[in-house]
């Protein structure tokens, strides 16, 4: 193709770059903003909105007062004199107020005034006050001032250890403290703790997997019978599965606990595979059906003529070619699955799933939310794999050959 | 007219059917006829629901707690945002869905566009509830707004916004959370119907000199409609029983009520009035049986 064509191409399919553009910036913004402040400090969440991340930051605290009194021998990032280097917590801490600062100020080294050029003001309160910003920047360069720390893991780290004191779990080990060494090891075995979401995580696996399938192969199977083959009632029970999909799976919670428990089968997997199957049957019937349905008679016809039964014609014949449709309902269930809350916090008290382990890692106080962002995200990994595995079954010409133009 | 395409077992069809329907049977049919008894009797499910019945007011005896789930104050709010939510809601998300479907097949960052708009289906309700919240957070004081909305707002000059509790456009801010989450999932059904059209078929009506509205309104839209009526249909039912979206956001107050959350706040308060509710959800969905028994008739008809 010469470019002149390859540009014209290019022109004539630029509004509908342009669109669906436009629809996926609209789309991310906020799941954007979610990431960011996932990544962001508690305090900076409260006091500013996330995208100012993007924007220039004001100027440090003091940065002034430190480039006019100290850069010229500490260095812009304090660390040209390494016996006295500013990025080191110890040293920056030895120096709570402007007063104690003033008084290593006043002290001579190596026999000569601390300071020459330019020297602090004489009255003692106009020195205070041009060292309290000069402490806050220290504090800066030395790592220690929240407020201005833009970003951290600690979110994430929270949640996946299942941390749920009101600091955060890395500073709590760095400075050993008791509450949290009662609960953690500090080391890598912290990822498999009970309250954590490592843990979680299997269980929420060893839930969503087996139902997704059940799903799937009863599903596939029973409408199969609904949209080839004859028996009586086929209308009626068909109707009556499209209206099952509105009933509320709140209204099966009390008889299904009372059930379980006559089965000895509550808080069991098996209890929470088959409360899920059942709720994600009318729907997938009713998606897999029509589509099996609208497939062309004659390809089935032809398979009988060749010596096919139904269950050769299910297998090879409607399966792989209802794919598309299966790929999007398997997407869904898995989500579905993955994401519920209620019927697992009722039905698997003792193996608590992600979103169940989630909100109890939440203070009721509501002290420690961010925890959520995080957590959110962390959660939400699998099932954008999910749809990027399965994509590969959208593909055009399934059908190729098997209609007659 | 009968599917019938070859021989087959008189036993055959219900052992197809045989795992599918006795899971639904247990979970779903018992429960609902165990409902259907609650909706007649009182909040502690022991006395007829008549016994409820105040002298002197109006009374329907044991239909008592319908006569709550359609004439309550509380109720006919949530009933005309459930209308609400349906009249914009369905034809936001399968025309959006089908929209982006469409697009997203023309290009080759196809992939990447359509996992954007399905991001969020991927995430839990927790989650959307507090990416909502940077989006329409309101700081009345004179604070900075970490609602992007009303930084928005504020930043072009203007008075921040009660999005959320601001009865005449609450409902509208629910509803684009809901377009949001949903969008993406008629995407992903509609889509899988895009790729079902045959290359050939399109690549005929071009070469016979069909402009692409041709092509679409005559070709592939007539393909798609059982997906589109499917989708329409599933994102009703959908709506009638939207619930986390309010829950999460308002709980149903400034006027965002809707049925499915008024039936979850008294599931423990009063059983009868909440089961009644369940029950006026099923019965609301018998149109929308009527008519795709209807259209599975004519589309085997025509088979």
């Amino acid at each position: 193709m010469n470019p002149l064509a390859r540009l014209n191409r290019f022109l004539g399919k630029l509004p509908v770059h342009l669109a669906v553009i436009l629809m996926c910036v609209l789309w991310i913004i906020p799941t954007l903003g979610l990431f960011v402040t996932s990544f962001r400090t508690r305090q900076a969440v409260n006091d500013s909105g996330w995208w100012t991340v993007f924007l220039p930051q004001p100027k440090a605290v003091g940065l002034p007062e430190y480039t006019q009194y100290c850069a010229s021998c500490h260095g812009a990032d304090g660390k040209a004199i390494p016996t006295a280097n500013f990025s080191d917590p110890n040293l920056v801490n030895q120096f709570p107020s402007a007063a104690s600062l003033l008084v290593m100020l006043r002290k001579p080294i190596n026999g000569k005034p601390h300071l020459i050029n330019p020297t602090l003001p004489s009255a003692p309160r106009d020195a205070l006050n041009t060292l309290t910003p000069l402490i806050s920047y220290l504090q800066t360069l030395s790592g220690q001032n929240q407020s201005t720390g833009r970003f951290t893991l600690s979110s994430y780290v929270d949640a996946l250890v299942g941390y749920k004191g009101t600091r955060n779990y890395l500073s709590d080990c760095q400075q050993k403290v008791a509450s949290t060494l009662v609960q953690f090891n500090c080391n890598i075995s912290d990822l498999a703790n009970p309250a954590g979401m490592g843990v979680a995580f299997i269980n929420t696996i060893l839930v969503v997997i087996p139902v997704t399938l059940f799903v799937i192969v009863f599903a596939a199977l029973a409408a199969y019978a609904f949209a080839w083959l004859d028996f009586k009632g086929r209308q009626w029970i068909f109707a009556l599965l499209i209206g099952l999909q509105i009933v509320p799976l709140q209204m099966s919670l009390v008889p299904i606990a009372q059930l379980y428990v006559k089965l000895g089968i509550q808080s069991s997997f098996l209890g929470i595979w088959l409360f899920h199957t059942g709720f994600g049957l009318p729907y997938a019937i009713y998606l897999i059906r029509n589509f099996i349905g609208s497939l062309p008679r004659d390809i089935f016809e032809s398979a009988y003529l060749d010596g096919a039964n139904h269950w050769a014609a299910f297998r090879v014949l409607a399966l792989p070619l209802a794919m598309p449709a299966i790929a999007s309902l398997g997407i869904f269930q898995f989500i579905w699955v993955w994401n519920d809350f209620l019927v697992a916090k009722i039905f698997l008290t003792t193996h608590p799933v992600l979103t169940v382990q989630i909100t109890n890692l939440i203070d009721p106080r509501g002290g420690n939310w961010n925890i959520l962002t995080g957590a959110a995200f962390l959660s939400f990994i699998i099932p954008m794999l999910v749809f990027f595995a399965f994509q590969r079954y959208f593909v055009r010409g399934l059908l190729a050959g098997s209609v007659k133009g | 007219m009968v599917p019938k395409i070859m021989k087959q077992g008189r036993w055959a069809p219900w052992l197809y059917l045989a795992p599918a329907l006795i899971i639904m049977l247990v979970f779903i049919v018992y429960p609902t006829i165990g409902t259907i008894r609650l909706s007649l009797l009182d909040e502690t499910s022991t006395h007829s629901a008549a016994t409820t019945c105040i002298p002197n007011q109006p009374c329907w005896g044991v239909f008592e707690n319908y006569r709550y789930a359609l004439t309550d104050p509380a109720m006919l709010t949530a009933l005309r945002n459930n209308a609400l939510w349906l009249l914009l809601m369905v034809p936001g998300t399968v025309a959006g869905g089908l929209f982006f479907a469409l697009l997203a097949d023309r290009v080759r960052y196809e992939s990447v566009a359509k996992s954007i708009v399905f991001m969020p289906m991927a995430i839990s309700f927790i989650g959307a509830g507090v990416i909502w919240r940077f989006v329409y957070d309101i700081e009345a004081g004179g604070g900075p707004q970490i609602g992007l909305l009303n930084a928005i707002v504020v930043g072009f000059g203007g008075q921040p916004i009660a999005w959320l509790s601001n009865p005449l456009i609450n409902n509208f801010s629910l509803m684009l959370v809901g377009v949001w989450l949903w969008a993406g999932f008629c995407m992903t059904i509609l889509s899988a119907a895009i790729k079902g059209v045959p290359a050939e078929m399109l690549e005929a009506a071009r070469v016979d000199g069909a402009n692409e509205w041709h092509v679409f309104s005559k070709i592939m839209l007539p393909t798609i409609m059982p997906t589109i009526v499917v989708t329409t249909t599933t994102m009703a039912i959908i709506i009638l029983k939207i619930f986390d979206i309010v829950f999460v956001m308002t709980g149903g107050d400034f006027g965002t009520e809707v049925i499915a959350n008024r039936m979850f706040n008294l599931i423990v308060t009063n059983a009868g009035r909440s089961t009644a509710i369940a029950v006026l959800l099923i019965v609301l969905t018998i149109p929308i049986m009527v008519f795709n028994i209807d259209r599975f008739r004519k589309e085997e008809a025509a088979r």
